[in-house]
């Protein structure tokens, strides 16, 4: 469980990153933080892991505060995928790019082995086992990244901005995934402003704008609240802007899934 | 982060930053040609306070301090060499005698006077002035390109360092502990990233550069031209007058040690 | 009839822009192709979406417009490629930067100089061009691009949008035929994407520029095009007039992101609703769902 009370957190360069933001997640939730670029998203995260430090209130995981614990035993916890994978990718082979963080924790060789081929078959990345990670394609590294991070099998998993520059196809895998980390019982946190993957995920919702929170709830109430995402320097689900421009005919205005927009299209129209 | 906040050029607008950087090149070309001239203290005090007013003018009083502190160590290191391998080879075994430790501290204000007028011209100009004054003076313009173009990338390097940082951290990697050996082998998973990153980045960079008709002909034009102003001109002559000034003095008239003068006080 | 169909495919042939005739491409040390036998043709003033699964072959087909491809990559170039009236294996790339700007995915990779002013003059500093002269470009793609008051900014200082923006400002300035977009916004938050499309639409429109955008957004900025190419593996699998494109099976097979509007409408027609057009945005969507409602 995350705890967050009335964090504020100021950049050295002067940047109030930060206002007064207070938040609760609890164990199994599945959030995604919204907001334009600049709003704060990452600045938060980067506090569930203690990269970074309050600079006024508290921030409690699991009841342990981040300000007394060094980064590397949040980790353990905290699993951090960073929007760039070459910013992790070091080694000379996958496996031992997998097996990095495990080494750092200081588990056994066996288990060590063990997790890696784990980490490795859930990815689909065994038959590149002893490639350089660096031959590797975007997506292929993505995965390496993702797969490093989940040998350790961290309670909680962060994903910054993972739907940059993917495809459709690399998004259907990315929810798919998701949708197995739940199963698993983990917490799944991503930060995000891509509208259109939130919506067929419909997780909870926590909007940011300018270092504070200005909604958190459920995806289907606030990404079809027109001034709250204008607010927050985004766009509504298309298929909510359908829905909303409809509004006159007695239609509801919180649907931003496609499937559900088709049921209720198709009841209306065998109604009539 | 810190080393890398003094070369965050911040864009501060003086008469002294807006010299142009030729001149103000050749001025400290000329104290530092002064500064050699001379080993007698009194011309090299007389020095140490001509950039003085530059500074305050500029408004880099902080800064140009802080170069000075960074300096103290070598300046130092510099009076101790000074003084203690002539007294061991001059003077030992008696006491050490005032022009000894007079010609110590002249040695050592030699150093001092050249960081500090280096330090004044650098924290007064800007990359990017600098960078076209090397285009003007006939700087072939690969090398111009490659010191503004890496000016300017220091602030991005700076902050992908840091996101490497966290992205390693964020995996168990613990900078600070365990011995020097150990230390130096943590940094791996900092620089090879970098490094990759930096590789890619220039690729890219190239492609850009490419596309932007890069080398489409040798005669390349500017936006900007540095053109040389009343002030300007009032610098060159006042460098002019100074490098005869202390030719003069230098040949002609014998300067007193100290120690003399304070005698007869 | 004949003579018809001939002088029709003529009046075309001079109109294109960029025709590609059978093109292959392998990069050097590569074992297949990148791109294998592409044919198209796109006709000057056309805005197309160039899109497709990551690793179709998209970008590498770009990189062939301007002629980073064969100069800068070296490789297998087979096949012909024509832009702007020449051959690009026989031009060099600085030839054909007056014709073919390039703007690049990451924004910071792209601005090189301390100021914006200074960044938007580079290429017609490369170029020879006078200063009075290049003053007046400047100005002018800085007005374009509604970026006039960051003039004097560094380049670090400004957000993604902004540098974004600057980019599209220092390939205007070359004013060139054709402005290739190499998913300009996959850093961008949708407002920020918005922004650069607009932008880009009105160069194409008011300027008559000819677009080439690769994009995966295509929910955003299928409004403005009148062309899709869309790539599989290095070939091109479909090219016509969007709407056709993205209602297309094969779109779906391939896993291309159609706009959400579309994808709406085409499962209401696998359960037997009657839709006379194919949108492609909410507003047509829903003018054209609300004919069906209002109707019943």
């Amino acid at each position: 469980m995350i705890e967050v009370t009335d964090l504020s957190f100021t950049y050295p360069n002067g940047i109030e990153a930060l206002k007064g933001v207070s938040i609760a997640i609890r164990n199994g939730d599945f959030v995604a933080i919204m907001g334009q670029n600049g709003a704060g998203k990452t600045t938060l995260v980067k506090h569930f892991n203690g990269l970074l430090k309050p600079a006024k209130g508290e921030v409690l995981v699991d009841g342990v505060n981040t300000r007394d614990v060094s980064v590397a035993n949040l980790a353990r916890k905290v699993g951090f995928v960073f929007q760039n994978p070459d910013h992790q990718l070091f080694c000379e082979t996958v496996e031992d790019e997998v097996a990095f963080a495990l080494k750092n924790f200081g588990y056994a060789r066996n288990i060590i082995s063990r997790r890696v081929n784990w980490a490795l078959n859930l990815l689909g990345l065994t038959q590149y086992r002893k490639t350089s990670p660096f031959m590797l394609s975007g997506g292929e590294r993505k995965r390496v990244a993702l797969a490093s991070v989940l040998a350790w099998n961290p309670k909680i998993v962060i994903l910054d901005e993972p739907t940059i520059g993917q495809d459709y196809q690399q998004k259907e895998k990315l929810r798919q995934f998701i949708t197995q980390l739940r199963a698993q019982k983990k917490t799944v946190v991503i930060v995000t402003h891509d509208v259109e993957f939130v919506a067929e995920c419909n997780p909870r919702v926590v909007l940011m704008t300018e270092g504070k929170i200005v909604a958190d709830g459920r995806a289907d109430k606030i990404l079809t609240d027109y001034e709250l995402v204008t607010k927050a320097s985004l766009v509504p689900p298309q298929v909510t802007q359908i829905f909303m421009k409809l509004s006159d005919l007695g239609l509801p205005s919180d649907v931003i899934d496609v499937h559900e927009a088709r049921k209720i299209l198709l009841d209306v129209l065998e109604g009539s | 982060m810190s080393v890398f906040d003094g070369l965050k050029f911040r864009k501060v607008s003086s008469p002294v930053h807006n010299l142009d950087p030729r001149v103000k090149f050749f001025f400290v070309c000329v104290l530092f040609v002064v500064a050699v001239m001379f080993v007698q203290l009194l011309p090299l005090l007389v020095l140490f306070f001509v950039p003085i007013p530059f500074v305050f003018v500029a408004g880099v009083k902080r800064e140009w301090i802080r170069s000075l502190k960074g300096a103290s160590m070598l300046a130092f290191i510099i009076f101790f060499f000074n003084f203690f391998f002539n007294y061991i080879y001059n003077e030992y075994p008696n006491i050490p005698s005032a022009s000894l430790i007079e010609y110590s501290v002249t040695m050592t204000l030699r150093f001092i006077v050249m960081v500090e007028t280096f330090s004044v011209f650098f924290l007064t100009t800007s990359p990017d002035l600098l960078g076209l004054a090397l285009e003007q003076s006939r700087v072939p313009y690969e090398f111009c390109f490659a010191f503004t173009t890496a000016v300017r990338f220091v602030p991005v390097l700076a902050e992908e360092a840091q996101t490497i940082m966290d992205a390693q951290k964020s995996r168990g990697l613990e900078l600070e502990r365990g011995n020097f050996l150990k230390r130096i082998r943590n940094y791996i998973p900092i620089l090879i990233p970098l490094i990759v990153s930096a590789i890619r980045r220039s690729l890219e960079l190239a492609e850009a550069m490419e596309s932007r008709a890069w080398g489409a002909t040798k005669k390349r034009t500017n936006l900007y031209v540095l053109k040389l102003r009343k002030k300007d001109y009032a610098l060159v002559l006042t460098s002019i007058f100074i490098l005869i000034l202390a030719i003069l003095v230098w040949r002609f008239i014998p300067i007193p040690a100290l120690n003399t003068l304070l005698s007869f006080s | 009839m004949k003579n018809l169909a001939v002088e029709t495919k003529q009046a075309t042939l001079t109109l294109a822009l960029i025709e590609t005739k059978n093109l292959t491409f392998t990069y050097p040390g590569g074992t297949k192709p990148a791109v294998g036998d592409v044919t198209i043709s796109v006709e000057k003033g056309d805005f197309v979406i160039l899109t497709g699964p990551s690793g179709c072959g998209k970008t590498t087909l770009c990189r062939c417009f301007n002629g980073l491809i064969p100069h800068f990559y070296g490789g297998k170039l087979e096949g012909d490629i024509t832009v702007a009236g020449s051959n690009v294996t026989e031009c060099s790339i600085h030839e054909f930067a007056r014709h073919v700007g390039m703007v690049f995915q990451n924004p910071e990779n792209q601005l090189f100089a301390l100021s914006v002013e200074k960044d938007v003059a580079f290429g017609l500093e490369n170029s020879g061009v006078p200063r009075e002269e290049m003053r007046e470009r400047v100005e002018w793609a800085l007005q374009m691009t509604s970026i006039e008051e960051l003039r004097e900014r560094a380049p670090h200082e400004l957000s993604g949008g902004q540098q974004q923006r600057v980019a599209l400002a220092c390939v205007l300035a070359m004013q060139p035929e054709v402005m290739v977009f190499d998913e300009p916004t996959s850093f961008l938050d949708p407002l920020g994407a918005q922004k650069i499309f607009e932008v880009i639409n009105e160069l194409n429109k008011k300027l008559g520029i000819t677009v080439i955008l690769v994009e995966h957004r295509l929910d955003l900025a299928s409004r403005y095009a009148n062309h899709v190419i869309v790539m599989d593996e290095g070939k091109v699998v479909l090219d016509g007039e969007p709407r056709r494109v993205f209602d297309s099976e094969k779109a779906r097979l391939i896993g291309v992101g159609i706009p959400k509007a579309t994808r709406l409408c085409q499962v209401l027609r696998e359960n037997g609703v009657k839709l006379s057009e194919v949108p492609i945005n909410s507003e047509e969507a829903s003018q054209l769902l609300r004919k069906v409602l209002v109707h019943d």
